[in-house]
């Protein structure tokens, strides 16, 4: 890590014991995930798909929630008006599906900008409240889009995603079928959305804006009192997440390849299932999001069989770690061990020139 | 021209008024105490000075520009830097982290540029021993010393004080004094609210009393502590 302060005397760094090894183990692992589809069936690189959007997801929602103190239980609205957009430019404008993902998160960051606008002018429950009626309200309006299929929905053209950037070459390279090769792409793809997030994500932190964030979530008044503006620091994130959020929307509906309001704005898979990811992997930390989509795939492949005793046990859980480890699996393990893969504390080391040592108690 | 400058500056709260037309100044460099029993509008007038708070009639002058309707954020930039009295430290952040907010945001610099002298602040107000601890864990004489720490990494011109030696031990509240005198002898201004008496006189040597949101009494240490008025009023003695 390059930028730590360092004069005479001071040294100020983030880095802490073991930070790069940790560093590089996730090098290695961002090596082996971009390798898995040589080795691995079609099914696992889907399901590999699944847990990355919902990792996007779980990191743009922990962001807000986490770091500014915004819980918006209306991220629904970015999903599936990315979706849309995504949809609009492959089908009405014939755009390639791959720059119709950039369109999905633009129309999302778009979308935003006046969702800001209104949502910021709430506090607590209220805000919360705010976001969920502005996402029913996109819902609704884009079910009146009749080009798109109205209130039933409609399919990608059939041999959209087959003709998609990169998809021939990686059929040709790979030796897979068209449907298979559109598959890994979309793997591609969203491990680069991943780790393109999670890498800005935790640049943020360990930028003076994340510096500034932190102050505004733990004291507001102090933190307008010592020069920090929590309206921008608040509004930039609530922007950034809408971006990442809205890609994630328009590239797993790339794969779903078929679209209706009631899917694409879902409260539970795209928040409610976000929530308990952040929730039980812990919150405010980059590490929780990444333990806890593992978990929320792990306990979605057990309890499949068993309807809706699945969503019981689902909120049960995330009752039981909200109560007994509030800062959830990840917060369990840290306080143990210490170990954090992406710290972002400033630590100050050094000596005072020996004149100025004072006491404390 | 005076650093700041306060003019029939009133609010009200609902009908209570906790501040009724008060007007003074303030010379560069100067010290000026601030006292009145509890209630008077002391905080309250930090506040507006701050913008914590918004006047309702009124003007305040900041080094010759006028701030009335400047949000805080504006204000600490233009050099005004205050404490709680309640201290309000980012208890999730360590308190090096803490003073680095003020440092970074309060003087418009890179976290980089203000590093080193967040720690010589450290070391200057006895907090470096904590520097790595999380502000939350700290006790009460440490949570005030980090408001004065945290106001200074905003490289004031003036610094306003609200009963930070309130609670304190003698020994805690003689080292206090003397580095607030260190603070004001660098040509930082000072207006300190406080109910310890000889601390704040060892330091100021001008006082302003409030109260019931008006100014009662305005001028040097000496006849103010002398008036009738203030005997009575404040200090609740029969003359």
């Amino acid at each position: 890590m390059s930028d730590h302060i360092s004069s005479s005397s001071w040294t100020v760094s983030t880095r802490t014991r073991g930070s790069a090894f940790s560093m590089l183990a996730i090098l290695a692992l961002v090596a082996l995930a971009f390798t898995a589809p040589l080795f691995v069936s079609r099914s696992v690189v889907q399901d590999l798909f699944f847990i990355l959007t919902m990792l996007v997801l779980a990191q743009c929602w922990n962001l807000l929630a986490g770091y500014a103190g915004l819980v918006s239980v209306g991220q629904q609205a970015f999903v599936g008006f990315g979706a849309y957009a995504m949809f609009a430019g492959v089908s009405l404008l014939g755009m390639d599906p791959m720059a119709a993902i950039l369109l999905g998160g633009l129309a999302a960051l778009a979308l935003s900008v006046p969702t800001a606008f209104f949502v910021f002018r709430l506090q607590g429950a209220y805000f919360a409240i705010g976001t969920w009626v502005i996402a029913e309200i996109v819902r609704l309006s884009l079910a009146q889009w009749k080009a798109l299929g109205g209130g039933t929905g409609t399919s990608l053209p059939s041999g959209a995603t087959r003709d998609m950037i990169g998809v021939r070459l990686v059929a040709d390279l790979l030796g897979v079928r068209g449907p298979q090769a559109t598959d890994i792409v979309c793997y591609w793809l969203a491990l680069l959305l991943a780790v393109v997030t999670i890498g800005s994500i935790y640049k943020l932190l360990r930028s003076k804006q994340g510096l500034g964030l932190a102050a505004v979530r733990d004291n507001r008044e102090a933190a307008r009192s010592v020069g920090v503006d929590p309206t921008w620091t608040k509004s930039f994130v609530y922007l950034v997440a809408a971006l990442a959020t809205g890609l994630a929307g328009a590239l797993i509906y790339v794969q779903k390849a078929r679209i209706s309001p009631d899917a694409a704005f879902s409260v539970p898979d795209w928040t409610a299932y976000v929530i308990f990811i952040v929730v039980i992997g812990g919150i405010g930390t980059i590490e929780g999001p990444i333990i806890g989509v593992i978990v929320f795939y792990i306990l979605q492949n057990l309890l499949a069989d068993y309807g809706s005793w699945y969503l019981l046990i689902l909120g049960l859980i995330g009752i039981l770690v909200m109560l007994f480890a509030p800062r959830g699996l990840w917060g369990l393990f840290t306080d143990r061990t210490g170990i954090q893969l992406f710290p972002v504390r400033r630590i100050l080391a050094g000596q005072p020139k020996p004149k100025d040592i004072r006491g404390s108690d | 021209m005076p650093i700041l400058a306060l003019d029939q500056v009133s609010k009200s709260f609902g009908a209570l008024k906790v501040a009724d037309q008060i007007s003074f100044a303030l010379e560069k460099g100067e010290a000026l105490g601030v006292i009145g029993p509890n209630g008077a509008g002391k905080s309250t007038l930090f506040n507006l000075i701050t913008g914590n708070i918004r006047v309702d009639a009124g003007t305040i002058r900041f080094d010759g520009e006028d701030v009335t309707r400047q949000p805080p954020m504006a204000r600490c930039l233009a050099g005004v830097g205050r404490t709680f009295q309640i201290p309000q430290p980012f208890e999730q952040l360590t308190v090096f982290e803490n003073l680095l907010v003020g440092g970074a945001f309060g003087s418009r610099k890179t976290e980089k540029d203000v590093g080193e002298r967040c720690a010589d602040i450290l070391v200057e107000t006895g907090l470096y021993p904590k520097a790595n601890q999380l502000a939350g864990s700290l006790g009460l004489l440490q949570r005030k010393r980090l408001e004065l720490a945290r106001a200074l990494a905003t490289d004031p011109k003036i610094l306003l004080l609200d009963e930070i030696a309130g609670g304190l031990t003698e020994g805690e509240c003689q080292e206090l004094v003397e580095t607030i005198r260190n603070i004001h002898r660098r040509g930082v201004s000072i207006i300190w609210v406080e109910h310890v008496l000889h601390a704040l006189n060892s330091v100021v040597s001008r006082l302003v009393v409030l109260h019931f949101g008006r100014v009662i009494g305005d001028g040097d240490t000496e006849t103010i502590m002398a008036s009738k008025d203030v005997r009575e009023i404040y200090l609740g003695i029969d003359v």
